[in-house]
């Protein structure tokens, strides 16, 4: 019998496979789904603080427009007792999730203020989240800010959230921080239990006809993996928190990989989104298979087994083979 | 006794009520009474219970006489029921009222009391409604104030039960039904015990059950009708006494008291004035003010006005009474007397009392009742000869009924605070005052009374809030014109208004000022200046918009200024005020989410720190006035007349300068200059393609296109702008898009809708908003010497291309409409198309208020005076009304025609001949026609005979007329419906437009049953749970009707294609427009790229219909939008009207998400089926992929003149 079991961060779950934060698991059902086809743990869609402020705001001036100006319509929508702007129907999605599923719900955060994200990530274990993920997605376009101030922000952050609750605390990241590896130390040293490595940006795209910049969604791909395989090998046996893939998994080959790179988790979304709710029952059997036929007993046996630390030919994660693969590439176009 | 205290306005202390002591509500919305009908849907929706502990049933019918219909049907089996309703609303329940009260049946009536509409519609109060009610057999009972609202409410749903007379209870509408005062409220308990249980068991055992059949509603014949009308009478009898029975234990519950006439006054009055409604509160005031000054004067309130008790009538009046005055809120042209009058001089009469009766007419419309002009008719009680129906508070310069009186009088207590604030309905201005009274009334332990005041327009709209607030509880239902305090909100304001005809000596000004406080004495007109100096008056400034836009708060100005009114009136200690408006913010905007809550509180917080007072200067500085309101050159009616109105003196105008039939010049809206744009748009003549979309999505007619010739620009203004026409055909001609700056309300649809970018700047387009203020004289210079312009040929330009429409002249222009409206591009259209020969018939809603509501009217005529002619009768008939239009036309072109063949002779058998035989179908033969009946009109002028003078007045009916009847979906899908249907079954050619909104949009956004699933509306919070109707299938079922769907941001030339044709098809036709509105709560700017959406998403495909495809044996059913291309959400999730249910209810939203989905999936199966059927019906026609790759080149009518 094949142990698929892995650890991440406290969380002891069945196999690596993890539906990552996506409309997917915005519904109940499909949490249900996922958990029935073998999924060991689902992150909820990100909570983004931000939108509930832009939400207050918006209603505040759709329910405002037209009001106390017009004798007969001194208002125009009926005035309900709440709208809910705030975090409640997020928090009773983390309850009836934690009331379908057995599997280790975890939900996700985008907060945008100190005490946003505090506030909201207390909320969030009080609603039954078995751990958080910070979902540290920003687009940092004030130039007057350093990148160390962006990283101290971040980093405290991480460690007021930290103290202020009991559960485990992942942090996802993006690629594009000048320092990677000091970056994921300092997130250990504030005390992060987790990183998921790496975030994609949805960036816009253009439309030439209409000269209009529009939001573009492209799915993941596995040719994003290399790039999380890259850092997660590095930083693999380097630092505390245990380290999570996400961004082109899309097949149990790629799992492998992710294990072997040191990852305790591989996540999954464009996978799911193109194949289905059922489709980790398939890469499980794969990953099964796979394993049998190359002799695995465990996800334990391999993890870490391509890292930095561990691989047969660790210069292909450095700049030496950059250039190696760059004048080979001269070579073979000439 | 019952303690818990409010400050709630008349409409929620009624309602409060009724649903307490109801089980079935039947609701329908007409101002001023809707809010009542809008707190019960509200409450049910909330789970509230009434006293017998379930949640009443709150149903709104398709209108008024089916509300009452429902109510009749609901009582009958058992039920108790409310309605609530006022003016046109309670005439329709009129046939019901019989039938409820014949049948003595307890049921409760509440009316916000409005005029009826006569010579002009008018939504403000007046006893008109329920005077033209008095004869149905309902008891009325009349409520004075708020509080009474409340009080008698509950004494009439008490009294029908045990009485078994339906009750009808009034209060005044707007002056009661929308004042905010103090309210000591009923609890449940109180209701409990005022209700008698045996009386509502007798009620439940008399309903129509099989268990224990009757037959209710029976046909009688002569033998027997008489004596079984006669038989109610006991009923009637002891009602009076039932009332007043339940009136004292009311009082015993409460300790409020009631009769059913109330005196109040000296014991020993020998001057007695007779009143019923708001007017008791001036007319209390006025007899203790003339009490404490030695004179003997009282008042007799009347409340049960029906049944009247002559004997407690009598017994009510001192002894010692010499001379009455009755005062009536109504009229009635002909009687001998207003009927509250006439029941005075009949019950003195039969009970033997010798008094002088005068009776007067007051308060029409909401025609303010003051003290003053209360003195004015006690003093003419006092004179030998008192005039008898009299008028008082206006000025009868015609028949001279009226009573001088001094307006210098007052009746306001010392220790009674008054404030007036002046602001834009979009500020916030008036939501802050009802916070502040509410603040006052519960912190401060004083009595307060807000009372707010607006203009007819719907976009810039001005609100003027009337405050009081003292120790003693306050009666003046009137506005104040003796002010401590002044806020004006907008700079603006001070240029064209004296806000500070009403401060009082050493009053407190408040000011929003883009200055400092150094600064802006220079920048205030002659007439402020001066009275500042004259009143020692002390002026305070802030900026408040920099305070706003530094808190994030955009143009919402509303808690700043509030903030600094508590500052400088020192009402409460500072942080107690700023404490307390922190927790009216919470509890008004707590619902919006926090980060709405922050801002405020932000804005709160930095106000003070922004506000100074100004030192003022000895003397009058300023160069300026204050603007007049219209300008030298408008028309002597436009100046003497709609000027006075313009500047708020309407009230001073006299009887003679209005019009005794309601008849009005058209095209006066030019004259009102309103400039209500922050930002104008500005065109860039490089960039521009000259596309026209701009023109045509304008809701306002203010950017306009011309081509002309060049030389016309000898005296152009420097900055006028020109270019060369993109037209092959006009390329030696010059052309200029123009806005008029000071008539844009600035709602930006023409930029969004603009196609033409910068190449180097994408952000860049051909037309770009810029700041008004500093563009406003060059571009009003320009918009003049613009107008100078002649119009364009219109027979060379083609009629149904986007292109050229921009090209021909708009006769309806700068209305009030929203800034952004979705309605007014259909009729700005429909004038520019047909509107030399237009008869409108429009149905009340928004377009006749935008399209008709005095001041001034935006239908307008061209250079030859011709120009729409327009009407509206009721909201519930337009179809017919207009269907009467047509026949007119048709019966006058009939009788013209007979005449021109019998002078045939005298006029010329060549002209005759042309005349009797011209092709009209296309403009060019209309335009040939109107020549030659020119040249008729000529010759005949030259004749004398009855034939030709007979003629000369029908001659115009020669020319072809187009009627149309407009409307919105209310009137259309449901109070006019069965006339719609009717109209649309006559054959008649008349075009109906409906625009469609999808929600009654004039009264606040209710549900009609043009409102889709899944949105959330009034009444039916909850989200629409059934699907819309499908008006233009209904209509096709005939087959001899064209029918339209138009969405103009969809298919702008599919929509001038549809007018078109069904302008030429001789038969009635439909077109349903959809109309974005501010009521689907988003930004109206993005109006047009919703209607887009709605109609690839497939919620609202593009069809025509046309029967002059049938006799080709081709299909009449054309389907002229491509299949969906995006998901509903797509379309649905950018308006709140949708957003809302989501976030409420994300489970009903999703479920109602899915239904809609697959209602569009249906309707499109359906349209496509239909589309792709021959000519005869049988199927293997045209298919639907072949029309949808070509949707905008379906072939319309035939275009005309040579441009394209």
């Amino acid at each position: 019998m094949i142990d698929l079991t892995t650890q991440y961060m406290n969380l002891a779950l069945k196999n690596p496979l993890v539906a990552s934060a996506s409309p997917l698991t915005e519904s109940v059902d499909n949490l249900r789904h996922l958990e029935d086809s073998g999924i060991a743990a689902v992150i909820l869609p990100s909570l983004f603080e931000e939108q509930l402020t832009l939400e207050s705001v918006l209603i505040d001036q759709d329910l405002s427009r037209g009001a106390e100006e017009f004798a007969e319509a001194i208002t125009y929508l009926p005035n309900l007792e709440s709208y809910n702007t705030g975090p409640e129907g997020y928090l009773e999605l983390i309850h009836r999730a934690k009331q379908a599923i057995a599997i280790p719900v975890i939900a996700s955060l985008n907060g945008t203020t100190p005490g946003g994200w505090v506030r909201y990530a207390r909320e969030m274990e009080q609603a039954g989240a078995d751990a958080i993920e910070l979902n540290l997605y920003s687009i940092e376009t004030d130039m007057h800010q350093s990148s160390d101030a962006v990283e101290d922000r971040y980093c405290e952050l991480v460690r007021q959230v930290k103290t202020s609750l009991k559960i485990a605390v992942a942090v996802k990241l993006s690629p594009f921080f000048s320092s990677m590896a000091h970056m994921a130390k300092r997130l250990d040293d504030a005390d992060a239990d987790a990183l998921v490595l790496f975030n994609r940006f949805y960036q816009a795209d253009f439309d030439i006809e209409n000269l209009e910049a529009a939001p573009h969604l492209v799915l993941s791909d596995p040719c994003e993996l290399p790039l999380r395989l890259h850092w997660v090998a590095i930083l693999y046996g380097s630092i505390r928190p245990s380290l999570a893939i996400t961004g082109g998994v899309h097949r149990a080959e790629d799992v492998v990989k992710c294990m072997m790179a040191g990852a305790q988790v591989a996540m999954m979304t464009s996978a799911l989104l193109q194949n289905g709710v059922r489709y980790p029952h398939r890469i499980l059997d794969d990953l099964a298979s796979w394993m049998t036929e190359h002799e695995y007993d465990s996800i334990q046996q391999m993890r870490g087994s391509m890292s930095y630390r561990a691989a047969p030919n660790p210069g292909a994660f450095e700049r030496s083979n950059y250039m190696k693969m760059l004048s080979s590439y001269a070579l073979r176009i000439r | 006794m019952t303690k818990t205290m409010a400050i709630v306005d008349g409409n929620e202390a009624a309602a409060s009520v009724a649903y307490r002591a109801s089980e079935v509500v039947a609701i329908y919305p007409i101002t001023p009474s809707s809010p009542m009908g809008e707190l019960a849907d509200q409450w049910m929706v909330e789970g509230r219970k009434n006293i017998w502990g379930t949640v009443p049933q709150v149903v709104e019918m398709q209108s008024e006489s089916g509300a009452a219909g429902a109510l009749h049907g609901a009582l009958q089996a058992g039920a108790l029921g409310t309605t609530f309703t006022a003016s046109q609303g309670l005439l329709l329940m009129i046939p019901n009222m019989y039938k409820i009260a014949g049948e003595l049946t307890p049921a409760v009536i509440h009316v916000a009391a409005r005029s009826v509409a006569t010579h002009a519609l008018s939504i403000f109060g007046d006893h008109s409604d329920v005077m033209a009610a008095r004869q149905t057999g309902f008891a009325l009972l009349a409520s004075c104030s708020v509080q009474e609202a409340h009080d008698l409410a509950a004494i009439a749903h008490a009294s029908t039960l045990e009485a078994r007379v339906p009750f009808l209870h009034f209060f005044d509408g707007f002056r009661t039904s929308h004042e905010l005062n103090n309210l000591s409220q009923l609890s449940d308990d109180d209701l409990r015990a005022m209700i008698n249980d045996q009386a509502v068991r007798h009620h439940r055992e008399r309903a129509l059950r099989p268990d224990r059949p009757v037959l209710r509603g029976t046909a009688q014949n002569p033998d027997v009708f008489f004596q079984a009308r006669e038989a109610c009478n006991a009923f009637y009898l002891a009602c009076p006494a039932i009332v007043q029975d339940v009136m004292d234990r009311f009082a015993t519950q409460t300790g409020r008291s009631y009769r059913l006439f109330d005196y109040a006054g000296a014991p020993d009055a020998e001057r007695i004035m007779i009143v019923m409604g708001s007017a008791v509160g001036p007319v209390e005031e006025t007899v203790e003010w003339l009490n404490t000054h030695g004179e003997k004067v009282g008042l007799l309130k009347v409340r049960l006005f029906r049944p009247f008790a002559v004997q407690e009538f009598i017994d009510a009046l001192p002894r010692t009474t010499r001379a009455v005055a009755v005062l009536d809120r109504t009229k009635e042209p002909g009687s001998v007397g207003e009927p509250l009058y006439l029941d005075v001089v009949a019950s003195l009469a039969e009970g033997g009392r010798n008094a002088r009766v005068i009776g007067g007419r007051y308060g029409l419309s909401s025609k303010e009742f003051t003290p003053a002009m209360a003195k004015a008719v006690f003093d003419e009680l006092q004179s030998a000869t008192p005039r008898n129906h009299f008028t008082i508070g206006i000025r009868d310069d015609v028949t001279h009924t009226s009573l001088e009186y001094d307006p210098r009088f007052s009746t306001e207590r010392p220790d009674t605070v008054r404030a007036i604030f002046y602001g834009l309905g979009s500020d916030g201005t008036v939501g802050a005052n009802k916070n502040s009274i509410k603040i006052i009334g519960k912190q401060t332990g004083n009595y307060a009374q807000g009372y707010f005041v607006y203009d007819s327009k719907k976009a810039g709209s001005v609100t003027v809030s009337h405050l009081r607030f003292g120790p003693q509880p306050i009666r003046s239902s009137y506005l104040i014109d003796k002010a401590n305090f002044i806020g004006c909100h907008q700079f603006p304001f001070l240029e064209r208004m004296d806000v500070l005809s009403q401060a009082v000596p050493r009053a407190s000004v408040l000011l929003n000022v883009p200055f400092t406080s150094a600064e802006v004495w220079n920048h205030l007109p002659r007439e402020f200046q001066q009275q500042v100096i004259e009143k020692r008056l002390r002026v305070f400034v802030i900026d408040a918009y920099a305070v706003a836009r530094d808190t994030e708060m955009g143009r919402r100005i509303n808690t700043i200024m509030q903030t600094c009114f508590f500052a400088i009136s020192g009402i409460l200690p500072p942080a107690d005020a700023i404490a307390a408006i922190k927790k009216a913010i919470e509890q008004t905007y707590g619902n919006r989410g926090e980060a709405v809550l922050k801002k405020n509180f932000d804005a709160v917080d930095q106000a003070l720190a922004h506000l100074f007072e100004v030192k003022i200067p000895d003397r009058v500085t300023a160069a300026f006035d204050i603007l007049p309101p219209v300008p030298p050159s408008a028309s002597d009616f436009a100046r003497n007349v709609l000027a006075e109105i313009v500047a708020g003196r309407g009230d001073a105008l006299p009887v003679s300068a209005l019009p005794p039939d309601g008849t009005f010049p058209t095209g006066t809206a030019k004259w009102e200059k309103r400039n209500i744009a922050q930002e104008i748009p500005i065109w860039d003549e490089q960039l521009c393609i000259q596309c026209g979309k701009c023109v045509l999505v304008c809701p306002h007619a203010v950017i306009r296109a011309k081509v002309y010739d060049s030389p016309l620009l000898a005296n152009a203004p420097q900055t006028f702008k020109t270019t060369k026409p993109r037209w092959r055909e006009f390329e030696d001609l010059r052309y200029t898009l123009q806005v008029s700056p000071e008539d844009c309300t600035g709602c930006a649809l023409c930029v969004e809708i603009c196609p033409a970018k910068s190449k180097s700047e994408a952000r860049h387009k051909a037309i770009n908003m810029a700041p008004q203020a500093s563009l406003r004289e060059p571009e009003s210079k320009n918009w003049e010497f613009f107008l100078s312009i002649p119009e364009f040929d219109r027979s060379r330009l083609s009629h149904s291309q986007v292109k050229d429409v921009q090209l021909l002249e708009p006769l309806m222009e700068f209305s009030g409409a929203c800034a952004g409206c979705g309605e007014t591009p259909y009729i700005k259209l429909l004038t520019q198309l047909f509107g030399d020969r237009l008869l409108i018939a429009n149905a009340t809603g928004c377009s006749s208020i935008y399209g008709g509501n005095l001041p001034t009217t935006p239908y307008t005529t061209n250079a030859s005076g011709c120009g729409p002619a327009w009407s509206n009768s009721l909201f519930e008939d337009n179809a017919e009304f207009g269907l009467g239009m047509r026949l007119a036309a048709d019966q006058q072109t009939t009788y013209a025609r007979y005449l021109v063949e019998k002078l045939a002779d005298p006029i010329g058998g060549d002209l005759a001949r042309a005349i009797l035989e011209a092709d009209q179908s296309k403009e060019s033969g209309i335009t040939a026609q109107r020549e030659r009946v020119d040249e008729l009109n000529r010759r005949m002028k030259a004749m004398d005979s009855n034939d030709t003078r007979d003629l000369l007045a029908v001659a115009g009916s020669l020319v072809r007329k187009s009627v149309w009847i407009v409307g919105g979906d209310g009137w259309a899908y449901d109070i006019g419906f069965g006339g719609l249907d009717h109209v649309l079954a006559t054959g008649a050619n008349v075009n109906l437009l409906v625009l469609d909104t999808e929600v009654y949009s004039n009264t606040g956004g209710q549900m009609s049953k043009a409102t889709p699933r899944g949105a959330v509306a009034k009444f039916a919070m909850g989200g629409k749970r059934r699907v819309k109707k499908d008006l233009a299938m209904e209509a096709i079922s005939y087959g001899n009707v064209y029918v339209a769907r138009v969405a103009m941001g969809g298919g702008d030339t599919h929509t001038i294609k549809a007018f078109l044709e069904a302008e030429a098809y001789n038969g009635p036709s439909l077109i349903i427009a959809y109309s974005h509105c501010i009521a689907h709560g988003y930004d109206m700017v993005f109006g047009m790229n919703q209607q887009k959406a709605a109609v690839l998403s497939g919620y609202w495909p593009l069809m025509r219909y046309n029967p002059t495809l049938n006799p080709e044996g081709k299909n009449p059913f054309q389907l002229d939008s491509k299949a969906p291309s995006i998901p509903l959400k797509d379309y649905v999730y950018q308006e709140a009207r949708y957003t809302i249910l989501a976030r409420t209810n994300p489970e009903a939203a999703a479920q109602l998400l899915c239904e809609a989905q697959k209602d569009v999936r249906r309707r499109w199966h359906l349209y496509e089926n239909r589309a792709s059927m021959a000519g005869d019906g049988t199927g293997s026609g045209k298919r639907l992929e072949d029309i949808s790759q070509k949707p905008e080149s379906v072939v319309a009518g035939e275009p005309e003149g040579g441009a394209k």
